[in-house]
């Protein structure tokens, strides 16, 4: 049977309409939760959701609300891929910035023009991650270090070489801000005006976070390598005794999960800001850990997710519009995250016993009482 | 004896009680022993998809010895997880000294005086005996501080009274197999219990520590507690129970009498009809060598748990190796799928060299694997049974075709294979884990036959599986045998090594000790040698 761990982190599927009352159900409760300490702190409720819902639905905010999203999505992407197999990459974050950091550096150089510079950012960006989490994949197989361990400390360690790297080589000192040099004109990726009514665009990197979320989805369920790898999540035993070496598809895991962080922080670095300073943001990484829970790391599940997230975070500085602290939100993200957690493992445990009854009264049905022994005629 | 029927009371709906004494030793029991000590009737039990319990009928007289005998499946552990709380009945009435009661957690069972000794034990390592008998219990002295000292005399006095030898400061990690059980049992005593369920307690144990066993419940039953023991080894029940119960389908199907019963009789109630044979008739053992190892060696030296293991296994050949469970079987295997590390030695399949070759690639070059654990190492319990098929054969067709899966091929296969092994399953969507025991290891038999095997290990092959499917993977494993298939067969079901093996060999402490004919040996015989008896032969 699968651990509460297995389920948690969604290696376990969920069938049916089951798959989308669980999430729908927890969310109405933590705005249950969240009225209730609105109610008690002398707020009311449905004003706050109701201001959260207008600002929304402004067509400003809902293109802030895709472009974050979109960030927001790759990271539970790149924390997903670990999760489907037991493996914990919390340096997600420290993958992405460090990604970012020495790709905004090489892209500032412009060594290349126009599109291929685009390329050699990304390139850049992805083995940067990939070669970052390959430390802890290594350090697990070959000592056994725990990656939850290992990835936090090199969050640590990314930061740091992060602002070395800026300070020493990359660094241009613009006003009082220190960044990395521009990336040049030619080589931005452009924004799509999608959404009516605003001049602000949609990022065009909503496209690759599609690609990536397909692409995500075919090499797990379709591919041989997916085949192992959820295997290895569902069973180290019995995948070790199907031919498949745990710690070669740990140090592959970690490294496929680094090369996914190296996509977080190209919007940002190619479509927005053009550089790494010190307004780049942060904390994605750990976003994306949320949002892989709430989306049970399945391709749609946390594209929802990272839309609902997004949407909170964007919306919730206008509920100081009416005197209610933004912070309500955090409280609301973390409850339904919880919620989520517990209504699935709810609904996991009504459909496992609905299989078994479902299977024994098939089998009954048409060949006797066989395989029902015991139970009454 | 004074019984018309003679030795054996059949009943199809519903049983006499079996404490009820029948012969006349039984008879002469005083009056408090024929009070029975728990009564069970008409106890129904409702699962979907398992064996449940039907019109249980059952009354243990105190002071006894009471078996409850019953094939893998039959609704042994329903039954006494009923008794002790963990389940409630749907229907029925337990009785506890003559007085109705309902249990709704194994707390009110220890409150009425029954007291559970599970199969696999349940003590901290780290503590001493004292600790991990007062755990969850603990003596309160002056509302707070533990009176240890109160808790070591009780455990002294228990001990003393019961002969259990039990010394209450030694570390728990620092016993033997039998004494860690007797520790089980004194923590159940220790609870007040006045009743004692012991799940299948031998299974665990060797020989001598069996009958170490048997004395110490011999002594129970004579200072007048009751014992109800679970147990498929019949040879065991015959020699130590004073009544028998069989259950069967998940109903009490028979009372007997251990002294007017045979042990084969006793199996062809538990199973309900002749004995399937598991014997293979004629030999097809060719003169082509599959498998051969040589000096075979795992472990650090000095602690070696396979010790020069080297055997050969012709095409159409059944090897089989018996011994008793912790020997050296376990790793054998795992060593041969290259699961594990090996200290020294060669292992050669179809004449190649395979010693340094990764699981996978035996895998690949024929070998099939039917594991001794077959939820953890034989399935995804939470996958589809198509996705299961996959699993292991997962770089061979028709599952895959270049590095992508082939569903299509993958979900045909799996069809194929629930037909000709007769998987019981409304469809190959649903998981493993809603399949019964005996379904899903037909499936795993079914997986490890395609893909034309040179050896196929069968660990355990029939364990936990109803008899029909049993007889069903015995079918399969011989007409592979007569297609050429090499097998390497562990069980301890020793009649089914006799029956399948054409040559037999004896494993003991990592050496093998022993060549036997199968044809020659009874499972007397074959069990001796396993204990070290037959050194020699």
């Amino acid at each position: 049977m699968s651990s509460f761990l297995d389920r948690m982190l969604g290696r376990v599927k969920l069938g049916g309409w089951l798959a989308v009352a669980a999430p729908l159900l927890a969310v109405v409760f933590a705005a249950v939760i969240t009225s209730v300490i609105l109610l008690a702190t002398g707020k009311a409720p449905l004003e706050a959701f109701n201001a959260l819902a207008q600002y929304g639905a402004q067509p400003r905010t809902m293109v802030t609300i895709i472009n974050t999203g979109t960030e927001y999505y790759i990271s539970a992407l790149a924390v997903a891929i670990g999760f489907r197999m037991n493996l914990f990459n919390i340096g997600v974050d420290g993958q992405y910035r460090l990604a970012a950091v020495v790709a905004a550096g090489v892209g500032g150089a412009a060594l290349v023009p126009g599109v291929l510079n685009i390329v050699l950012v990304i390139v850049v960006a992805v083995i940067v991650g990939a070669l970052w989490a390959a430390i802890a994949g290594l350090l697990r197989v070959t000592r056994g270090v725990s990656e939850v361990i290992s990835t936090i400390m090199l969050n640590s360690i990314a930061t740091g070489i992060g602002s070395w790297l800026v300070k020493n080589y990359f660094g241009v000192l613009t006003g009082n801000e220190l960044a990395t040099k521009e990336i040049p004109a030619d080589a931005h990726v452009p924004g799509m005006a999608l959404i009516p009514g605003t001049q602000l665009q949609v990022s065009g990197f909503v496209v690759l976070a599609i690609v990536l979320g397909v692409a995500y989805y075919v090499l797990l369920n379709r591919t041989r390598f997916g085949f192992e790898l959820r295997a290895t999540g569902k069973s180290e035993s019995a995948a070790l005794s199907s031919g498949i070496s745990p710690k070669k598809m740990i140090l592959t895991t970690m490294i496929i999960s680094g090369a996914m962080a190296g996509f977080i922080g190209m919007p940002e670095l190619l479509g927005s800001s053009y550089k790494y300073g010190t307004n780049f943001p942060t904390g994605l990484g750990f976003t994306g850990i949320a949002i892989a829970l709430l989306g049970r790391n399945t391709p749609v599940g946390m594209a929802i997710g990272a839309l609902l997230w997004s949407f909170l975070d964007n919306s919730s500085d206008t509920l100081q519009l009416l005197d209610i602290s933004k912070e309500i939100v955090a409280i609301m993200q973390g409850v339904i995250v919880l919620s989520v957690i517990i209504a699935y493992e709810l609904v996991h445990r009504y459909r496992i016993v609905a299989e078994q009854r479902r299977v024994s009264r098939e089998l009954a049905a048409p060949k006797g009482p066989q395989q029902v022994e015991g139970a009454p005629a | 004896m004074g019984n018309a029927t003679g030795p054996l009371v059949y009943c199809h709906n519903r049983c006499p009680p079996s404490g009820t004494p029948r012969s006349k030793e039984a008879a002469i029991t005083t009056a408090t022993a024929n009070e029975p000590a728990v009564e069970l009737a008409g106890i129904t039990k409702r699962f979907p998809g398992v064996v449940a319990n039907k019109d249980i009928d059952l009354k243990v007289a105190k002071g006894r010895i009471h078996a409850i005998v019953g094939e893998n499946g039959a609704g042994k552990s329903t039954l006494m997880k009923i008794l002790y709380g963990m389940q409630r009945p749907d229907e029925g009435v337990i009785k506890v000294d003559g007085s109705p009661v309902t249990f709704g957690t194994p707390g009110d069972a220890i409150a009425h005086g029954i007291g559970m000794v599970h199969q696999h034990f349940m003590l901290a390592d780290n503590l001493t005996v004292l600790e991990n008998i007062v755990l969850g219990s603990e003596p309160r002295k002056g509302g707070v501080a533990l009176d240890f000292r109160a808790a070591r005399k009780k455990i002294k006095e228990i001990s003393d009274t019961y002969g259990l030898g039990i010394e209450p400061d030694m570390l728990v990690e620092e016993l033997g197999v039998g004494d860690r059980q007797r520790v089980e049992i004194l923590k159940v005593l220790y609870r007040g219990a006045r009743i004692l369920i012991l799940d299948e307690p031998t299974a665990v144990l060797v020989p001598h520590e069996v009958d170490e066993l048997f004395d110490n419940l011999r002594g129970l039953v004579r200072e007048g507690l009751t014992i109800l023991f679970i147990s498929h080894k019949l040879d065991e029940v015959l020699q130590v129970a004073d009544a028998i119960t069989v259950i069967r389908r998940g109903t009490t199907v028979a009372a007997v009498d251990p002294k007017e019963v045979t042990a084969r009789r006793l199996a062809e109630l538990m199973v309900g009809s002749e004995l399937p044979s598991p014997e293979t008739r004629e030999s097809t053992v060719t003169d082509v060598v599959a498998l051969a190892v040589r000096d075979l060696r795992m472990g650090a030296s000095g602690r070696s748990v396979v010790d020069g293991v080297g055997f050969d296994i012709r095409k159409g050949e059944v090897l089989g190796i018996a011994g008793v469970e912790g020997n050296g079987q376990a790793e054998l295997v795992e060593a041969i799928m290259g699961m594990r590390p090996i200290s020294s030695g060669s292992i050669t399949l179809n004449g190649r060299d395979i010693t340094h070759w990764s699981t996978l690639k035996r895998r690949e070059a024929g070998i099939g694997y039917i594991p001794e654990d077959r939820h953890r190492h034989g399935l995804l319990l939470e996958s589809p049974l198509w996705e299961n098929r996959i699993l292991g054969h997962q770089t061979r067709k028709p599952n895959v075709r270049g590095i992508w899966i082939d569903r299509a091929g993958a979900r045909r296969d799996t069809q194929r294979i629930v037909e000709n092994y007769d998987v019981r399953t409304p469809g190959i969507e649903v998981d493993a884990a809603a399949l019964s025991g005996g379904n899903q290891q037909k499936l795993i038999v079914g997986r490890e036959m395609s893909g034309d095997p040179v050896l196929l290990i069968a660990s355990h092959p029939t364990r936990g599986v109803d008899v029909g499917a049993q007889a069903a993977i015995w079918d399969h494993l011989r007409t592979a045998r007569a297609a050429g298939l090499a097998v390497l067969l562990i069980s301890a079901d020793l009649d089914e090594l006799i029956g399948l093996s054409d040559s037999l060999k004896v494993i003991l402490r990592g050496k093998i000790v022993a060549d036997i004919d199968p044809t020659s040996v009874t499972p007397e015989q074959l069990g001796s040698a396993m204990t070290g008896a037959g050194e020699g032969a």
